[in-house]
C-alpha cells in the first residue's frame, strides 16, 4: 500500500487535491534505494511543487536525508549504492546516463546538517560556486556576492569583514552564509538537510523567516526531525517511516488530520 | 598493599610525578647537548691570552691554555694542555706539561698571535719586516707599526690574485673545457676538418692569448708580495713568514675587553662567510652552508609534490581496503629504513642507471668524464627526497582526515566536479599539515650524512653549484655539506686536536640552519593556517 502514497495524494479527491496539483518542481517516481544489500527507500513516490517548502519528517533513520539526497544525487558518492526508479526535476529524468551531475547540481543547491563553510573568506565562500560557473569578473562577483548574503539576510551583519575567515561567525551566521553560497548559483531547488539542529532558538528562528522569504523564489525541500519546525515553516510535509514515505499532503492537513495511523501515533507522540 | 599508599596510588600523584621526571630528564638531556656545542662552539673565536710557562728546567714555552686535567694514576696532580702553535717549527701544535714543572708563569705583552693562510697560528714575538732583502722596521714595535700600515695592501693583492686566479682564469678555463667539448662532438660526427674546426681553433688561439695576458698580471702582482715578517718564537727559532700568507696579527695580552669581542665577532663573521683552508681545519665553512642549504631547498622542491599526491591519491582517490592498508604500512616503515640504503640506492638507479643514460645521450663529448653520472647535489637531494618521502606523505595523509567531509560535500553540491574540490578547497586546506611534513622532512635531511657521502658529497669542492656561468644552477656539481664537513674535520683530518672546535662550531651553525630553516616554514604555515583555519570542530 505504500506504493501509491504519493500518488494516493494527488489521486485523493479530498480539499487538498487542488492545491497538490500545483505545478511539480521535482516528481520522484517509484524510486528504492539500497545500500548493498538493505533496502533504504522503499518504492518512494510523490511530488515537489514549484516555489513551496516540503518537509519529510520522520525519526532518525528513516531515510528522510537519504530521499533528500537523491534529488541531487550525492548518494553518488556512497560506495555500493543501487537506485530503482526515477526522479525528474523540470520534467527531465536526472538519473538518465546523459546528465552531466554537475550541471544538476547547478539547478539543485543544498544546505547541509552542520554548516560545512570552506575555510576561506566568507566573501569567498559565496563566490565560490559563481566562480566555478566561470564568472571571473570582479565586480560581477561582488554583485552576486552581496546579492546572496542580502538574500541569505546576513549583508547586513558582514558587509564589513567580507574579506575575514568564514570561520569566525557565529553558528547561525556559518548557516546563513551556506544558504547564501547555495543560492549565489541561482538554483531552481534548495535542499535543506535539518538546516536547524545544530543551532540555538534564536539562529533557529532567523532562519525559519529566511526560508519563508526564499520560497517566494525557490523551491524548498527540508528535512527536520523537529515536527513543530515543519508546521512552521512547510507548505507540504511527508512522514517517512523505515523507508516508506507513509503519508503525503498539506502540512495543516497532515497535522491535524492524518489518514495513516503510522502518521497519528509520530505526531501526537505515541511513537515507538 | 597498605592503605594510604593505595590511595596515594589511585590518587595519581605518583603517576604525574612519573610523566613530569621523564620530560624533565629529557629536557635537561637536550639542554646539556645544547650548552655542550655553545660553550665549546662559541669559545672557540675568543682570542685567549698567552702565556708564557717557564719550566723548572728552564726552558720555555708560550702558548694558549686549552685544557687542565688530572694526571692519569695520580691524586691532585694536574697537567694543562697548551696551544703552541707553530707546527712548522715544532712538528705539533699542542704540547702536554705537568703543572708541578712550572716554575713560573707570565704573560708578556709583546707576543703576538699571528694568523696565516698556512700551517695554522704562528705565536712569536714580532723581531722585523723586511722588503726583499732590506730590514725596514727592526724591533716588536716598529714592526708591529709596519704590519700594520702593510696588512691592507697585502690583502688587496691577495685578493686581486684570487679574483685574477678563480675569475678570469676560471673562466677562460670554462671557455676551453666548452670548445674542447664542442672539437670533440664534431669528430664524434665525423668533422676534423673545415670552418666549424677552423672556428674553434681560432677561439682558442684567442683563449690562449687572454691567458698569457692574465699570466703576466698575476707575475706582475706577486712581484709586489716581496715582504716578509720574522718573528722569534721559543727556543730562539725563527720563521721568516711573507706577509702575503698573513691574514691578521694581534696581541691578545694587551687587547682591551672591546678589541676582544670586536676581534671575536670578525672571527665569526669569517667563520661563516669565507672558504676553509688548511684543509678544512681552519677558515670558514661557507661552501657547506651554501651546499646544506641548497641541498635542503632542492629536496624540498622534489619532496613536496611527490609527497602530496601519493597522499592525495591514497586518501582521496584509491579504494580503501587491504591492499591500501598494506601500502600506508609500507610507507610509514620506510621511514625506518637506515638511511645507507638509500644512499646505496641512490648511487645505484641514480647516479648509474639515470645519471648514465643522461650522460649517454646528452653529454656523450665528455665521455668517459662523467658529467650526471657521478654524484652530485642533484642526486644527493633526490635520494635525500626519497628518504624523507614517507614523513610528507604521513603528515598530509593526516591533514587529508582532518577536512571534514561535510567541506567536500559542500563544493560537489555547488557543482564543483571532484578535480576542482580538491584543488580549490582540499589543497588549501591541507596546506599547512604539508609543511609540518616538510619541516620534520627539512629537519631529517639537514642532519643526513650517510647517503651523502656516496651520492655527491665532497670533502672540499671546488667551486658552488651556482656561479655566473651558464646555466648557472650546476645540478651535476659536487657539494660540500656541514654534516660530513663535522665528519671530515672531526675524525678524519690530520691534526684533530686543532680541529675539535671546528666540529663544535660547525655543528652550532649546522643547528642553528635546521632552526632558522623551520622558523621559515613554521611561519609559513602560520600564515596559511590563519588564511584556511580549517573547520575541524
Amino acid at each position: 500500500m505504500s506504493g501509491n502514497v504519493g500518488i494516493a495524494a494527488n489521486l485523493n479527491p479530498r480539499a487538498e487535491m487542488a492545491s497538490i496539483m500545483e505545478p511539480a518542481m521535482v516528481e520522484i517516481d517509484h524510486l528504492s534505494l539500497y545500500y548493498g544489500e538493505k533496502l533504504a527507500l522503499k518504492d518512494v513516490s510523490m511530488s515537489v511543487p514549484k516555489h513551496r517548502v516540503t518537509a519529510y519528517i520522520g525519526p532518525s533513520g528513516c531515510g528522510k536525508s537519504t530521499l533528500l539526497r537523491c534529488i541531487n544525487r550525492m548518494n553518488d558518492l556512497v560506495d555500493g549504492v543501487r537506485i530503482v526508479g526515477n526522479v525528474r526535476i523540470g520534467g527531465s529524468d536526472i538519473y538518465d546516463r546523459s546528465v552531466d551531475v554537475t550541471e544538476l547540481r547547478k539547478r539543485v543547491g543544498m544546505v547541509f546538517q552542520k554548516s560545512n563553510p570552506f575555510p576561506k573568506s566568507i566573501f569567498e565562500n559565496v563566490a565560490y560556486g559563481p566562480r566555478i560557473l566561470g564568472l571571473k569578473r570582479r565586480s560581477d562577483l561582488e554583485g552576486v556576492v552581496e546579492r546572496s548574503l542580502r538574500g541569505a539576510a546576513l549583508w547586513d551583519e558582514v558587509s564589513d569583514r567580507l574579506h575575514e575567515s568564514a570561520l569566525g561567525l557565529s553558528g547561525g551566521q556559518q548557516q546563513r552564509l551556506c544558504i547564501a553560497r547555495a543560492i549565489a548559483v541561482e538554483p531552481d531547488v534548495l535542499l535543506m538537510d535539518e538546516p536547524c539542529s545544530a543551532l540555538d532558538p534564536i539562529a533557529t528562528a532567523r532562519i525559519e523567516e529566511l526560508m519563508l522569504e526564499l520560497k517566494n523564489s525557490y523551491t524548498i525541500v527540508i528535512v527536520t526531525h523537529n515536527m513543530q519546525q515543519a508546521a512552521r515553516v512547510s507548505d507540504y510535509t511527508g512522514f517517512m517511516l523505515l523507508g516508506e514515505l507513509v503519508e503525503f499532503g498539506v502540512t495543516r492537513e497532515l497535522f491535524t488530520n492524518p489518514r495513516d495511523k503510522r502518521t497519528e501515533d509520530y505526531i501526537t507522540g505515541r511513537f515507538g | 598493599m597498605s592503605t594510604p599508599l593505595a590511595k596515594m596510588w589511585r590518587g595519581g600523584e605518583p603517576f604525574v610525578w612519573l610523566t613530569g621526571g621523564a620530560l624533565a630528564l629529557a629536557l635537561l638531556l637536550v639542554a646539556g647537548l645544547i650548552a655542550l656545542i655553545l660553550v665549546n662552539g662559541l669559545g672557540f673565536f675568543w682570542p685567549k691570552d698567552v702565556a708564557r710557562l717557564t719550566l723548572a728546567d728552564g726552558k720555555e714555552m708560550t702558548g694558549q691554555v686549552v685544557e687542565r686535567e688530572t694526571v692519569p694514576g695520580t691524586a691532585g696532580q694536574h697537567r694543562i694542555k697548551v696551544k703552541v702553535a707553530n707546527r712548522d717549527l715544532y712538528g705539533a701544535d699542542f704540547q702536554w706539561v705537568d703543572e708541578a714543572q712550572i716554575a713560573r708563569t707570565d704573560y708578556p705583552r709583546d707576543v703576538a698571535v699571528v694568523e696565516r693562510t698556512e700551517w695554522g697560528l704562528l705565536i712569536g714575538a714580532l723581531r722585523e719586516v723586511r722588503d726583499g732583502e732590506n730590514v725596514v722596521a727592526k724591533g716588536s714595535d716598529a714592526a708591529w707599526a709596519e704590519v700594520r700600515h702593510r696588512l691592507p695592501e697585502a690583502a688587496r693583492l691577495r685578493s686581486e690574485i684570487r679574483g685574477i686566479e678563480t675569475g678570469e682564469i676560471g673562466a677562460i678555463n670554462y671557455e676551453q673545457e666548452r670548445l674542447r667539448l664542442r672539437a670533440k662532438g664534431l669528430e664524434q660526427k665525423g668533422v676534423s676538418t673545415g670552418p666549424p674546426v677552423d672556428a674553434i681553433e681560432r677561439e682558442l688561439t684567442a683563449l690562449h692569448l687572454r691567458y698569457k695576458e692574465q699570466e703576466t698580471r698575476l707575475a706582475d702582482l706577486r712581484k709586489r708580495q716581496g715582504a716578509t715578517l720574522v718573528v722569534t718564537a721559543d727556543d730562539g727559532k725563527e720563521k721568516v713568514l711573507p706577509l702575503a700568507q698573513v691574514l691578521d696579527v694581534y696581541f691578545p695580552n694587551t687587547m682591551s675587553g672591546p678589541a676582544k669581542a670586536w676581534h671575536y665577532a670578525t672571527r665569526i663573521w669569517e667563520f661563516v662567510s669565507a672558504e676553509p683552508r688548511e684543509s678544512n681545519t681552519e677558515g670558514g665553512v661557507f661552501p657547506a652552508i651554501f651546499g646544506t642549504v641548497m641541498m635542503v631547498v632542492i629536496m624540498s622542491i622534489l619532496v613536496t609534490p611527490l609527497g602530496v599526491l601519493a597522499a592525495f591519491y591514497l586518501r582521496e582517490y584509491a579504494k580503501q581496503g587491504p591492499f591500501v592498508s598494506v601500502v600506508r604500512i609500507a610507507v610509514n616503515n620506510l621511514a625506518g629504513v637506515p638511511s645507507i640504503v638509500f644512499g646505496v640506492f641512490g648511487v645505484g638507479f641514480f647516479i648509474y642507471f639515470i645519471g648514465g643514460s643522461i650522460d649517454r645521450l646528452f653529454y656523450s663529448a665528455a665521455l668517459p668524464t662523467p658529467t650526471y653520472g657521478t654524484g652530485g647535489i642533484l642526486w644527493a637531494s633526490l635520494t635525500l627526497a626519497l628518504l624523507t618521502v614517507p614523513v610528507v606523505i604521513v603528515a598530509t595523509e593526516e591533514g587529508l582526515a582532518a577536512i571534514p567531509r561535510g567541506v567536500r560535500e559542500a563544493s560537489l553540491a555547488l557543482s564543483a566536479t571532484k578535480l576542482e574540490t580538491m584543488l580549490r578547497v582540499v589543497l588549501p586546506a591541507v596546506m599547512p599539515s604539508v609543511l609540518t611534513g616538510l619541516i620534520l622532512a627539512m629537519a631529517r635531511a639537514a642532519g643526513e650524512v650517510a647517503p651523502l657521502m656516496i651520492t655527491g658529497v665532497v670533502k672540499l669542492a671546488p667551486s658552488l653549484p651556482v656561479d655566473g656561468f651558464w646555466p648557472f644552477l650546476h645540478l651535476d656539481r659536487k657539494f660540500m655539506h656541514l654534516g660530513f664537513h663535522i665528519y671530515d674535520v672531526g675524525f678524519q683530518s690530520p691534526n684533530v686536536d686543532a680541529a675539535r672546535p671546528m666540529v663544535f662550531a660547525t655543528t652550532l651553525l649546522l643547528l642553528a640552519i635546521v632552526v632558522l630553516l623551520n622558523l621559515f616554514a613554521i611561519s609559513t604555515r602560520n600564515r596559511l593556517r590563519r588564511k584556511y583555519a580549517t573547520s575541524a570542530v
